[in-house]
Order: C-alpha cells, then structure tokens, then sequence
C-alpha cells in the first residue's frame, strides 16, 4: 500500500539532494573538522558553506548562526542561556500554546524563583498585543513567543512583537520551528535576537537544528567543553547533519515561493472539501494567518484516535490533538487555551502538507475521510440523526 | 503507536451489535463528552430471561469501540445473573490483552452493563448514578469504583489505577488520596505511615523546614495546580503555618479554599510535617491576577 504522507509538522522525508550531499561524509570524509590534518580540517569549509546556506535562507549573517542538536536544544539554550546573562531579572512572558519544548523549560524556571506569564489566546489562536505590552516591565528578562503554532499553523506577528519587546530593552526569542522553509523569513529586517530551527522539519535530517544569536545578543553557553561554534556550543560538529541543513536551507529558499503557492492550493483542496463533505466539521485557527501547509479540523463527537487509525488502514499519516494521543488523558492543550470545547477538541485531526504531496493524494484523502467519519458518527452515541 | 492485537483491530474495524436496540429492556449510558470517551449500552430480554439483543454507541477511541463490540457479544444468551459476572478483565482477555494506558475501556463496558443491569431492575426508571463519595473531580470517579479496580485487577500503583478508571489521570490532586485507598486496601496502617513521616520530619531545622516546604510546593502541588491553568507561591513561613497566594486560575477558583485544604496541606502534611496548616495571604490576593483568560 501507498503511504499518502500528511504529517510533515511532525516531520518530512529527507530531501534526496540533502541525502546525496550527507553520504561520503560517513564513510570516507569522516574527518573531525577540528583536528590539524587536511582530511579532518577540510570538513571546515563544508560546515562554513553550510552556515552561509542557513544565513542566506534567514537573512542574518554567517556568524550568528550556531549549529545545535535541534528544535528543544535550541529552545533550552536560548531561554536558559539569556536567563543566565541577566541575573538581575526575574521575569519570562510566553504563551499558552507553546510547544513543550518551550513551554516545560519556562514552567520549570518557577521553581527556581522565576515568575512565569503565559498569555491566552482568542478562540482562533491569536494573541493580544495589548496584553503582551501590558505584562512588559523592567524585571522582564526573556519573551519567548513561537512563530507558528504547530497543531493549528496559526502565524503570528512576530516582527511586531519583536520590536515591541525589544524597544523595551528585553531579548525576545521566537521557536520558528514550523515556520522556516515554510513561510519567508528577513531576520536583516527583523528585530528577533534569538531564534530556533529544527532541521527535520525543512527536509533535513533529524538531530541537527540551529540557534540563531543576533549579534550583540548576550548569551550564556548552555553546553560547555570544546571551543566548537566559536565557544557558544561545545561538542564535535554533528558533520552529516549540518552539511545535509546546509542543503535542505539552499533548497528551501530556492523553492518557497514556488512550491508554497502549490502546497497551499492542495491544503485548500483538502481542507475546503473536507469541511463540506463532512457533517460536523469546523476549522481550528485563523484563517487567514495560517501555515500554507497546515490544516486542524475537528470533527464533532468523535474522537481522534479512531479516525487515525481508520485513516491508517489506507495508508494516510495525519495526527490529532485527542488526548487518546497524546499519552494523558486531556486533549491538546492548544484547542484548550483557544476555547475549542471539548465537544470537538477530542476529535481533532491536523493534516500537514509538503511539496512533496501531490493532488492525486488530496483526492484519494478527499475520496476515503467522509466515510470514516460517517461511519464513527454512527457508533457515537452523540450524534442524533 | 498504540500496539493493539489483531482481535481488537478487527472488533474495531468491524464492530459488532452496533446501534439502540428498539423498545429496550436495559439501557446503561456512562462516560462523558469531556472525559473522551462514552459508551450507551440497550439490551433487550427474551421470554426466558436471557439476553436476546444488546447493542452499543460509542463515542472513543479504537479500544473504546473495541471494547464495547466485545462486551455486547459476551453477553448475549446470558442471563442477567450470569451477565453480571462478567468483569472488565474478562473483556480485555477476550482481546488479547490491552494496553496498560487503555484499561479504562475495558472498565467502562463492565460499567455501561452494571448501569444496564440496574436500569431494568429498577423499572427502566433509574439511570446511572455515581455511588459513593466521589474522590476524582476531573472524571467523576467515587472511592467505590477506585476500590473495585484496585480489588478485581490487583492494582498497586496508582499510575495504574489511572490507567483502569482514569481517577488521577486529569490535575493529580487526588493522587494521594488514591495512594492512601490502595494501601487501605493492602491492609497497611495508614497510622504506620504517618508515623513515619513524622519520624522522618522530626529534626528538621527551620532552614530545611522551609527548603523541604518549597520543594514539596515545586513538585508535588504545582504540577497537579499547573494542569488546570493555575499556580501557586509561597509567602511565608512562621512556625507551623505556612502562608501561600494562588495565582492564574487558582485566583478565581470556586474551589480554592477545597484545594487549600485537600491539596495543599494535605501534601505538606504527607511530605513535610503533619503540624503543618495553611493560610492564604491575604494582601496578596486582592492584588490583580497574572494568567487570567
């Protein structure tokens, strides 16, 4: 059976360009880019070429880039390592939609004597900026807002917020995770001094991610040892892993545009028919600022992990924010914070493309969901004909 | 990925029995929209007495279904009083097994039956109604179905009794409670414990007092406070009171003075001391609230 492939917020394939780049870097070029000889120290000038790649996909330059292990190492160095450069601080504002990545690490600063803000969401998941501006005050050490939300794609306006967090003298940090290679990005025109990226989710490999540190920014190093990334992330180079980055950032700055018109087209397909097609259904999150290729339905009065799983049996990758999937028994904690009630939280599924996908998939998803969800409708014993 | 037997992927993808049976004899509904999953069980009898139809609706997950298609085909032909007989472990064995984390299911079908049961014996005039006093908030669960569980399946953790009825499962505030039903059950000495605790915390200095104090607020209380938007800190110390301000959600809670007394103290007392009494400040309180919605 065919795999139709509509999870890529969780993670993509790995694009065969990236593949062709990382494979004598095991085997033959497996040199350490720190050591004195050619056939190590020649790996430095593919790691430079690499961060040029990264700089160029983000506008920033080369020298603010530092290589890391992925989304949540880069998350943890930019929160705890901020926090570690303004002791005399004692406040985060964050959100309540966070990833867990962000968001366990800043509930965990309360038990070290921080006070943590999370500010809510509106019923579309979006934040208030007169709130934001209202919690910032001088004993703000760190804002920390993600770029898009994971579960619903919902974007927000992070270059706003980040001159307003800046102007008041705080470092802000966003999680960008599901934005890079996605939407276009400027940090050149940004005031973002922080910023994380995950490597897996651009096609990429899995293990490698980036944190960017805009120049001037004052960051404590979060691993220590070697002198690797100039000092500020110590560890033997991850070589495969950021040379595959490097070309999954080429790669997706080549295509962005391009490819996202086309992603976007096919999420509308889906999303748009589905939502007719299918009794009970509702949209999660803005409209229209919106991920091009996320798309969150609920589908009322049934659960998640039933319409996975059916969806499974033809072979479609999706996910929901069910608690039946999430390994506790509340559902996403997302829908949570945006009002969605329950009636339909435990039946969210949330469809992911890339530009890998094609229409003749859309139309095989759009062919086989209305029956599942016909069929669980029937079993529930919430739904009155 | 869940890892479910080829039985239950079968009662799943080919549920059996499915729909309302016309004119029932017994009909048992329990579960919830909010909890995730629910299940309306309809029976109907024949002449001798026993089962001739039984039908479900399902609102849940894989093993939900699963569970629910197996009950009605283990009781069908049975008599009421056999029907009774039948537990939630009959259920999961009948289907190889279920993940520990899926238990619940197999506990709400003996629960729809049980509800069904009564439901005819009472005229078909009674509906399901929680019996007992109810220790979980969050799921609706009472110290007589926490009980049972633990009883039929042998449980000793409470991990799993939240796997087996959710109870704990939801902000954690009755954890201990749980803890302490379990060992009721084991036939330890509650006052053994207790004892012990005391043993334990007899020499703390008023430093570590203080530090064991915060630590039991980082990791016991605020967890389970966290879970429902809230939040809480620590003010002061003075001797055996112990002074706190509930933040976010906590702030405009109906229950707060419940959490005050059933969560708060009740963790102090178990892992500080059990001189411990909490107030809450007051100053602190009228003061504008962080995290409100």
């Amino acid at each position: 059976m065919k795999t139709v492939y509509f999870d890529n917020n969780a993670t993509t394939k790995v694009a065969d360009e990236v593949l062709e780049e990382m494979k004598p870097l095991f085997c033959e070029l497996y040199g350490n880019p720190s050591s004195m000889h050619t056939f190590g120290g020649q790996l430095g000038r593919k790691i430079r070429r690499a961060r040029e790649k990264a700089a160029e996909l983000l506008g920033c330059e080369p020298v603010e880039i530092i290589f890391t292990s992925g989304g949540t190492e880069s998350d943890n160095a930019a929160i705890k390592g901020s926090l570690a450069s303004a002791p005399d601080k004692h406040k985060v504002i964050t959100t309540r939609v966070e990833h867990p990545a962000v968001l366990a690490a800043c509930r965990d600063l309360e038990n070290h004597g921080y006070t943590v803000i999370e500010l809510s969401v509106d019923r579309e998941g979006r934040l208030d900026l007169a709130e934001l501006e209202e919690k910032l005050d001088d004993d703000t050490a760190l804002v920390t807002i993600m770029y898009a939300n994971n579960e619903t794609g919902v974007i927000f306006p992070i270059d706003k917020i980040a001159e307003m967090v800046t102007g008041r003298g705080v470092v802000f940090h966003t999680d960008a995770v599901q934005a890079v290679g996605k939407i276009p990005l400027n940090l050149a025109k940004s005031s973002i001094d922080l910023l994380s990226l995950s490597g897996h989710k651009l096609h990429g490999p899995k293990g490698v991610g980036i944190l960017y540190v805009r120049k001037g920014t004052r960051l404590a190093p979060f691993m220590v040892g070697g002198h690797q990334e100039a000092g500020r992330r110590a560890g033997t180079e991850n070589v495969p892993g950021i040379v595959g980055l490097g070309k999954a950032c080429e790669l997706a700055a080549q295509n962005l545009e391009e490819e996202n018109d086309k992603v976007k087209s096919l999420r509308d397909k889906l999303e748009n028919t589905l939502l007719k097609m299918c009794p009970g259904s509702r949209l999660n999150g803005d409209r229209e600022n919106r991920l091009p290729n996320t798309s969150n339905i609920s589908f009322e009065y049934i659960e998640g992990e039933a319409i996975l799983l059916m969806l499974d049996k033809f072979g479609i990758c999706a996910s929901s924010g069910s608690a039946c999937t999430s390994g506790s028994l509340e559902p996403s904690h997302v829908l949570r914070a945006m009002g969605v009630p329950f009636t339909s939280a435990h039946g969210s599924i949330r469809f992911s493309l890339s530009r890998y996908n094609t229409e003749a998939e859309v139309d095989y998803t759009i062919e086989k969901m209305p029956p599942i969800i016909q069929k669980l409708r029937e079993l529930s014993p919430f739904v009155t004909k | 990925m869940w890892e479910y037997t080829d039985e239950l992927k079968d009662h799943f993808f080919n549920p059996r029995n499915v729909g309302e049976v016309e004119n029932p004899d017994g009909v048992g509904e329990v579960g919830s929209l909010a909890c995730g999953d629910a299940l309306k069980l309809t029976f109907k009898l024949d002449e001798n007495g026993r089962i001739k139809d039984a039908q479900f609706k399902t609102f849940g997950c894989a093993s939900a279904i699963a569970t629910s298609s197996v009950l009605t085909e283990l009781i069908k032909g049975k008599t009421l009083e056999e029907a009774a007989k039948v537990t939630n472990k009959d259920i999961a064995d009948y289907l190889g097994g279920l993940p520990e984390q899926k238990m619940h299911c197999s506990v709400m079908g003996r629960e729809a039956l049980e509800a069904a049961i009564e439901n005819y014996r009472s005229g078909g005039k009674k509906k399901h109604e929680l019996e007992g006093r109810v220790v979980c908030n969050c799921f609706g669960v009472t110290e007589n179905e926490i009980e049972r569980v633990i009883k039929e399946n042998n449980l000793t953790t409470v991990e799993e009794v939240t796997n087996y009825c959710k109870a704990g499962g939801g902000c954690g505030g009755c954890q201990g409670e749980i803890e302490k039903i379990i060992e009721k059950i084991k036939g330890d000495k509650i006052q053994e414990l207790t004892a012990a605790a005391t043993r334990r915390t007899g020499k703390l200095t008023n430093i570590q007092k203080i530090h064991l104090i915060q630590q039991t607020i980082n990791e016991q209380i605020r967890p389970a406070l966290r879970a429902h938007g809230g939040n809480i800190e620590l003010i002061d110390v003075e001797g055996d009171k112990v002074i706190v301000a509930f933040r976010g959600m906590c702030a405009q809670c109906m229950l707060a003075e419940y959490t005050m007394k059933d969560v708060v103290e009740a963790k102090l007392r178990e892992f500080v001391s059990e001189d411990l009494f909490v107030e809450e400040d007051k100053e602190s309180a009228s003061q504008p609230h962080e995290h409100r919605e």
